[in-house]
């Protein structure tokens, strides 16, 4: 945008349009969401809905800020956030390994892939008794909820990011004498990124799911602890508090990996 | 010099077996530039695989003087995450001949051949011509004794393909190299080429061999009375 002097005034015509959809799109975004607050609070207001049952913007305000008032906001919210990150960090990390496991030996492969599948389809919160016992009822038995509800996604994801490196590609590193590792570290691993971008953003979703998850089930405290606590006692501000802090921690959680993803993949 | 004395090759799948290469025999002499034709499917990469011995053949002797080879594909597989003088490196990083002598051998080899301006540059930021040119460079950079190039100019346009088939025969030619081309093309095997070899369908074995006498470049070649008249015979010769 520096230099419009050298631009055709076609062209800047062509940028102004470009700019004027940019902010068509953002406008509208925001009017959305402000039509939809506007909406629920208006509603309540005038008592059509039960702010009862369905809680209104001012309400999760005022949630927020005793809340804040008490200390234990910045508790929940650094708590469920540790689970997610922790749980998320093993599950990407592990899943790496095991992919690299996989892919290094066919063999191995072949005989744990109907393990694989079975894991990937089976409905993760059915072990959460298994856990509870095997593991106790603190923060390690929600990471490990997290963990194997990310991880199978993570193994399956990466590993196809490294089968679908181009075959050319392999062929040269072995005509160069390339062995596994060489291949693996120059070729496998750099092409494979953007998959792994990928499986990043996918793991995001999945480990909220799993720290959350893992909270309904055994809990003392945390953002799932309260909503579940919330629906328990009928404090809906506290429900909808909690889940509007789950909104906000997610996005921004993908926003950085989305941006990461941008540094990463410019090479590409 | 690179000889192939009797050579079978069969290829295993569950359906069965299949004989890609049955009794070959050609022989490349040092500093020779040998082109391979035959009919698509004839198992024509088979037969550089078997040569860089990433496949053993099932009977018969593969005889080299030398067991440093360089590749050169159809495409040029450059890594895109790397800039065109760290993709020059690689096979001396997979070699581990990585030294400063050998890198400035690689980049003084780069310059020579007109990438020195693009050195820095991302792949992507290179022609279709430009990319094989610098697939090229890569291949040479471990000084390799032998080449051997699996239709090389094949996914390049027509226009591209004569330029840089040219560059890259010169270029072969001036750093004395050994070179195995296989190719389906016909013009371009008669103009790079010392000797053509044509093969048959599979299982493929040797129908004919030509000395290519006439014109000092690919251009002239092209230009060359006897051109036509070798093109007819060759062709003759695959049954097209």
């Amino acid at each position: 945008m520096k230099n419009t002097m050298n631009f055709s005034s076609e062209h800047i015509a062509y940028l102004k349009k470009q700019k004027r959809k940019k902010i068509i799109t953002v406008t509208l975004r925001w009017l959305i969401l402000a039509l939809i607050l506007g909406l629920w609070e208006l509603l309540t207001y005038l008592k059509v809905m039960d702010p009862f049952i369905t809680s209104s913007p001012s309400r999760v305000v005022k949630t927020l800020g005793s809340l804040y008032a008490s200390g234990d906001l910045f508790r929940h919210i650094g708590i469920t956030l540790g689970e997610t990150l922790a749980g998320f960090v093993i599950a990407v990390v592990s899943g790496y390994i095991i992919a690299i496991l996989l892919w290094s030996c066919q063999t191995v492969r072949a005989v744990l892939e109907p393990y694989i599948v079975v894991l990937n389809s089976l409905p993760k919160i059915a072990l959460g008794p298994l856990i509870i016992i095997w593991i106790g009822t603190g923060y390690t038995a929600i990471i490990f909820m997290t963990v194997i509800v990310a991880v199978i996604l993570c193994i399956m994801n990466t590993l196809a990011g490294f089968m679908a490196v181009d075959g050319t590609k392999l062929t040269l590193m072995k005509a160069m004498g390339a062995g596994r590792l060489a291949t693996l570290k120059k070729l496998v691993m750099p092409a494979s990124m953007p998959a792994l971008m990928n499986t990043l953003k996918v793991a995001v979703g999945l480990a909220w799911i799993g720290s959350i998850m893992g909270e309904y089930i055994v809990s003392r405290a945390g953002l799932g602890y309260l909503i579940v606590y919330g629906g328990q006692v009928m404090k809906l501000d506290l429900v909808m508090t909690a889940t509007f802090i789950l909104c906000v921690l997610a996005g921004c959680m993908y926003g950085i990996i989305a941006l990461v993803e941008k540094f990463v993949v410019k090479q590409f | 010099m690179l000889e192939f004395k009797d050579i079978s090759y069969s290829y295993h799948t569950k359906s069965g077996e299949t004989a890609a290469v049955a009794n070959l025999s050609f022989k490349v002499e040092k500093g020779q530039f040998v082109s391979v034709i035959g009919p698509s499917g004839c198992g024509k990469s088979t037969i550089l695989s078997l040569a860089a011995g990433l496949l053993s053949p099932s009977s018969g002797q593969i005889i080299k003087d030398s067991e440093e080879f360089g590749y050169m594909l159809q495409r040029d597989a450059l890594f895109e995450w790397r800039t065109v003088e760290q993709n020059i490196f690689l096979p001396l990083e997979i070699k581990k001949r990585n030294t400063p002598q050998m890198r400035k051998n690689a980049v003084a080899l780069a310059e020579k051949y007109g990438l020195k301006d693009f050195l820095k540059k991302s792949p992507s930021q290179l022609s279709g011509g430009m990319r094989q040119r610098a697939a090229l460079i890569r291949t040479l950079a471990a000084q390799p004794e032998i080449l051997l190039l699996d239709e090389p100019f094949s996914a390049l346009d027509y226009q591209t393909r004569l330029e840089v088939c040219d560059d890259v025969q010169a270029i072969i030619k001036s750093e004395k190299k050994t070179a195995l081309l296989v190719t389906h093309d016909i013009s371009e095997a008669i103009a790079l080429s010392d000797k053509v070899v044509v093969l048959s369908a599979r299982p493929s074995h040797v129908v004919a061999e030509h000395t290519v006498g006439f014109g000092d470049s690919p251009k002239a070649r092209r230009n060359d009375s006897h051109f036509a008249e070798t093109f007819e015979v060759l062709r003759k010769e695959l049954g097209i």
